[in-house]
């Protein structure tokens, strides 16, 4: 119990109990949401649209659709199941009565919030296998992708949540935030449809980088110069995530 | 309690502040192994803030403090090893039933599964949850999610148990009966630390009382004590439409101290049974006489004035 693994893990296999008793729910969300629009806009627009960098628009869209999940997955868990764990039921205080600090408390949601993306990926996977969308082993590369994706967006996530004193003041991170990055990110549409001032600044986006490195990926292509996008959203999670501890420990101990 | 017995706590000028304002003001006391100490105190004396700090929850702003011999807050995650705590707030985990509750608990404990599956039956007979142990957390009343509360703070078997206003919200029934639990745990040996605003609570269940009001300990010894020492022996309270008619016509002979708060008028004093007779048959008054008790010392310490937030 006294390594820091144990303890991360006390804390994330809670959550993962939650997950699993409401498992239905859990997954039709995590699945059928983002499945929909992957064939509704896939097929529907992609009819109009046609290839895109060469592929079929619907197999140019899954990479968006599955980077967008796994942030989806994470920001959700790091925004309102945190602070209701925080805030309203009081979960965190009751580990932080047991032999837990609050950095682990951190870390723990953390890594479930990881995983939370990691599913929700592996099961747009699934699809995307079944329906011929993607092809070779490089596409299991955007699992652990989707794990980094997970910390980065949910350590984002819980910086806001340090901030929130109710649900509503969310809005502002997911309208002001959240939604500018997916459409200036490569989700839907290619980066140079964008003017160019945009597109260079989009480069600071942890979002566009994780479906730079997914797109290829899914096609089952791989170079090496390709994990350079890591940096970024590893370094968005590193620094979220200590500025999170560090906000949290201001909020909750003093 | 023997003053052999081995120190669980000992808090050396231990201060809080927030910014410029002072919570808790450089108080000293030392507590040993089997007592049960409660904290007394008016709303904002320091009583949570001191409990936070207990538990390594809020670093002090200075002062020197050792709990089970760990120096908090440095070591505060090895001592929160050996102790139990029962939030003010249900902070019981709303998602799980009963049983899971403490499974789950028993993990951020770092217990071997083994381990917390064989504790659980005793807790659940306990806390006289057995028959809820798949029930969830909402379909329980608030004297069982006390009892659970309790109930969970025990799953590491810990040599203090640290109770924040533990029947604060229950019925009278639901109080006597989570007293009942606490003092069947005292009898086992543990240590038990409560913070109260119920002076009846203090006076049945604490063999000791540290008394706080603004951020310092006023006084700090055992119930009997206090009253004895701190008041007079006698009370009567007066009130009803007739007081000041009686009031005017019999006034106050002898050593009697005199309070008015609000409708009542409260006498204290050695011996009042000259002032009970003038009242026999006094229209239009009500009143009680009865010996003192520790709400007496409380509100004489403390003041009657509102303190609200």
């Amino acid at each position: 119990m006294d390594s820091f693994y144990h303890r991360w893990l006390a804390v994330w296999s809670r959550n993962a109990l939650v997950w699993r008793k409401s498992l239905k729910t859990a997954l039709l969300g995590g699945f059928a949401d983002p499945v929909l629009s992957l064939f509704a806009l896939g097929y529907g627009l992609g009819g109009l649209v046609g290839d895109v960098d060469g592929v079929p628009y619907i197999a140019f869209l899954t990479a968006g659709i599955l980077s967008l999940s796994a942030m989806n997955a994470a920001t959700f868990e790091g925004l309102y199941l945190a602070y209701t764990r925080m805030a309203v039921l009081k979960t965190w205080d009751g580990m932080m009565a047991a032999p837990l600090s609050l950095s682990d408390v951190v870390m723990g949601e953390l890594l479930w919030m990881g995983t939370k993306s990691l599913i929700n990926a592996s099961l747009i996977l699934l699809v995307a296998l079944g329906a011929g969308l993607t092809t070779g082993w490089a596409a299991l590369g955007v699992l652990p992708m989707a794990f980094l994706a997970g910390l980065c967006f949910g350590a984002m996530a819980l910086v806001v949540t340090s901030y929130a004193q109710s649900y509503d003041f969310f809005v502002y991170y997911i309208t002001l935030g959240v939604t500018p990055m997916i459409l200036l990110s490569g989700v839907f549409f290619p980066q140079n449809a964008l003017p160019e001032a945009i597109r260079l600044g989009s480069a600071c986006l942890p979002l566009h980088h994780v479906v730079e490195l997914i797109r290829p990926l899914l096609s089952g292509r791989f170079d090496w110069p390709l994990l350079t996008h890591l940096a970024v959203p590893a370094g968005f999670a590193l620094f979220a995530t200590l500025f999170a501890i560090w906000r949290f420990e201001r909020r909750l101990l003093q | 309690m023997s003053s052999l017995a081995p120190v669980i706590v000992r808090a050396e000028n231990l201060s809080k502040r927030y910014g410029k304002e002072c919570v808790v003001e450089r108080i000293s006391f030392c507590i040993r192994q089997g007592e049960f100490c409660g904290i007394l105190g008016p709303n904002g004396a320091g009583k949570t803030t001191t409990l936070k700090m207990l538990v390594g929850n809020t670093p002090a702003s200075g002062g020197e403090l050792q709990v089970l011999g760990f120096s908090i807050p440095k070591q505060a995650r090895a001592m929160r090893r050996r102790v139990g705590v029962v939030a003010q707030s249900d902070n019981l985990d709303q998602d799980f039933t009963v049983v899971e509750n403490l499974r789950v608990y028993g993990r951020y404990f770092g217990l071997k599964r083994a381990e917390i599956e064989s504790r659980i039956p005793a807790l659940l007979a306990f806390a006289a949850l057995e028959e809820k142990a798949g029930a969830r957390i909402n379909q329980l009343s608030g004297g069982m999610k006390r009892r659970l509360a309790i109930a969970r703070a025990l799953i590491n078997r810990p040599e203090l148990l640290i109770l924040d206003e533990p029947s604060t919200g229950l019925d009278p029934q639901i109080r006597q009966n989570i007293w009942q639990l606490l003092r069947q745990l005292q009898k086992d040996g543990l240590t038990i630390i409560l913070t109260t605003h119920y002076m009846d609570e203090a006076e049945r269940l604490c063999g000791r009382i540290i008394l706080m009001d603004h951020g310092r300990i006023l006084t700090d010894r055992t119930p009997q004590e206090l009253v004895r020492e701190r008041i007079e022996p006698h009370v009567l309270e007066v009130y009803g439409a007739g007081l000041t008619a009686w009031q005017r016509a019999n006034p106050l002979a002898g050593p009697v101290r005199c309070e008015q708060a609000g409708e009542t008028c409260f006498y204290y004093g050695a011996d009042l049974q000259a002032l009970v007779k003038t009242l026999d048959g006094w229209p239009g008054v009500r009143y009680a006489y009865r010996p003192a008790n520790l709400e007496d010392v409380f509100l004489k310490m403390t003041g009657r004035e509102l303190r609200d937030g």
